[in-house]
């Protein structure tokens, strides 16, 4: 028993500079399952309130949807609750091996890999197939597990700026003699809401003979015509090299999460990524839970449709009211306010109004780009919408902030 | 031969800036004001070194001294006159 007064005190010390700097995080307790409305206590110790949730990953309305409810309740009793063990020893059942087919099916690639998460998709990939030989050009704004990952492979690393195709280029030709090069991008970014434009970078991995890694985690099950994902929307099916995605957002939203594309690089996955050789199999109840979503998916687009119709008309109400927007089409629609206080301010006063949306600051976002960042959902209906919208409104108004640009907002509250 | 100040600030400006418009500066904090993080800092490195013909250690190339185009222009002299 080492924790002496000293070393407790270093650890307050450091979580009073984290409190001191703003960037304490609480969590909110809910009440009910995940929907378009929940049930939220905020603060701790203050009455429950049901609000509309415009901040979860819930895209497709699946996380609770009494379809996928059933089925993991048939899995749980035909499969059991835990494996206690990870793959490759005794955690491999049949439906591991049914839900890898059917997304290699439904990304169209050659080959899946289950992982606990896609953070231990991104985490274990890039060590897994890449040695010192290699280099990894990432776009500045991929995702921190993406980030994590880049970390653990010994291979070289460079960036290139966020879209920038010309200064992707520039770094695939000056690494044109490593072995191999692989280029690192979200297909939906998610702090921004928009897409990677993977058909121009396609053609540049083509090009310079590099492979393409894409995450799509903020895309699977809902971009594209029939929801495969940002490939899907930039008709480069089959062109990606790898695509890692997770089943804890559109895809039922439990947990889970894959590497999916070239079967020698699955291969090398399954050999040797340390999330997956070292961490439990999935539990088969989530399994059997994203086997009902694909097979609802593959029938009919009617939710992402609905989520498509969704998006278009709260960007278009937002717009209209005069807030400043990132531009983009998919349901992550970004409320730009650029002061981190105003942000806050904001979120809090939305909650009064009986919206739940989230600000968003330095340093997950760049200083200066401070904003609510707001996610649209299958499960919404028009009337939460405009219910949110008229909150949107009522608080803009009070900050002033409605129809002025963004120099205009910073000169009223800074960066 | 070129100032390296302005050598080192064109660099930054065309390497890290997305808005040609956003004001850089020889003070400018670039890894503790966020314009360049630590992966990127690892092409701006290679670059000194493949321009300056020095080597410049892990240890010296930190976060710090990486911070403003200032510091790194001393780091540079610094190494320039070990040659």
């Amino acid at each position: 028993m080492g924790y002496s007064d000293k070393v407790r005190g270093i650890y307050q010390d450091t979580l009073q500079k984290i409190e001191g700097a703003g960037l304490f995080k609480t969590e909110r307790k809910i009440f009910s399952a995940q929907s378009a409305e929940i049930e939220v206590e905020f603060p701790a110790g203050a009455p429950r309130k049901r609000v509309i949730n415009m901040c979860a990953n819930n895209y497709l309305g699946l996380s609770s949807h009494p379809d996928v409810v059933a089925a993991a309740h048939q899995g749980l009793d035909t499969h059991g609750y835990g494996m206690s063990s990870v793959r490759f020893i005794c955690g491999t059942q049949d439906i591991h091996k049914e839900l890898e087919q059917k997304i290699t099916e439904f990304l169209g690639t050659e080959d899946t890999i289950l992982f606990p998460s896609c953070m231990d998709a991104n985490a274990g990939v890039f060590e897994a197939i890449l040695t010192e030989e290699d280099v990894m050009i990432s776009d500045r704004l991929v995702h921190a597990s993406i980030i994590d990952g880049i970390r653990l492979s010994p291979a070289m690393r460079d960036t290139f700026k966020h879209q920038n195709m010309e200064h992707l280029e520039q770094k695939l030709i000056q690494f044109a003699d490593k072995r191999v090069k692989i280029v690192i991008t979200d297909g939906v970014f998610s702090m921004d809401g928009d897409t990677a434009r993977l058909d121009e970078m396609v053609a540049l991995c083509e090009k310079y003979d590099a492979l393409l890694f894409v995450d799509d985690s903020h895309s699977s099950g809902f971009i594209g015509k029939t929801g495969r994902g940002t490939h899907e929307k930039y008709n480069v099916m089959g062109k990606i090299d790898i695509i890692t995605t997770t089943f804890g957002k559109a895809l039922g939203g439990a947990s889970g999460g894959c590497v999916s594309g070239r079967k020698e690089l699955v291969e090398m996955c399954r050999q040797k990524a340390r999330p997956y050789l070292f961490s439990n199999t999935i539990a088969p109840v989530v399994v059997a839970g994203v086997l009902n979503v694909l097979e609802t998916l593959s029938k009919s687009t009617e939710r992402r449709d609905k989520l498509e119709t969704n998006s278009a008309y709260w960007r278009q109400g937002l717009l209209d009211a005069g807030f400043v927007l990132q531009p983009g089409d998919t349901p992550i629609v970004p409320v730009m306010l650029f002061n981190a206080k105003l942000a806050q301010d904001f979120s809090r006063d939305l909650y009064a109004e009986g919206i739940y949306a989230i600000g968003f600051f330095f340093p997950v976002v760049p200083n200066g780009a401070a904003r609510i960042r707001t996610q649209i959902s299958a499960a919404h209906e028009i009337h939460h919408l405009d219910k949110a919208l008229e909150a949107f409104i009522k608080v803009g108004k009070k900050y002033n902030i409605l129809g002025k640009d963004k120099k205009q907002i910073i000169e009223m509250y800074g960066m | 031969m070129e100032n390296i100040k302005d050598v080192v600030l064109k660099y930054v400006v065309d390497e890290y800036l997305d808005d040609p418009e956003d004001e850089m500066t020889y003070e400018t904090p670039l890894i503790s004001g966020g314009i360049v993080d630590s992966f990127s800092m690892v092409s701006l490195k290679r670059f000194l070194e493949a321009t300056y013909k020095i080597s410049l250690p892990d240890d010296r190339a930190t976060p710090e001294a990486f911070d403003t185009v200032n510091s790194i222009t001393d780091l540079v002299n610094e190494f320039l006159a070990k040659k």
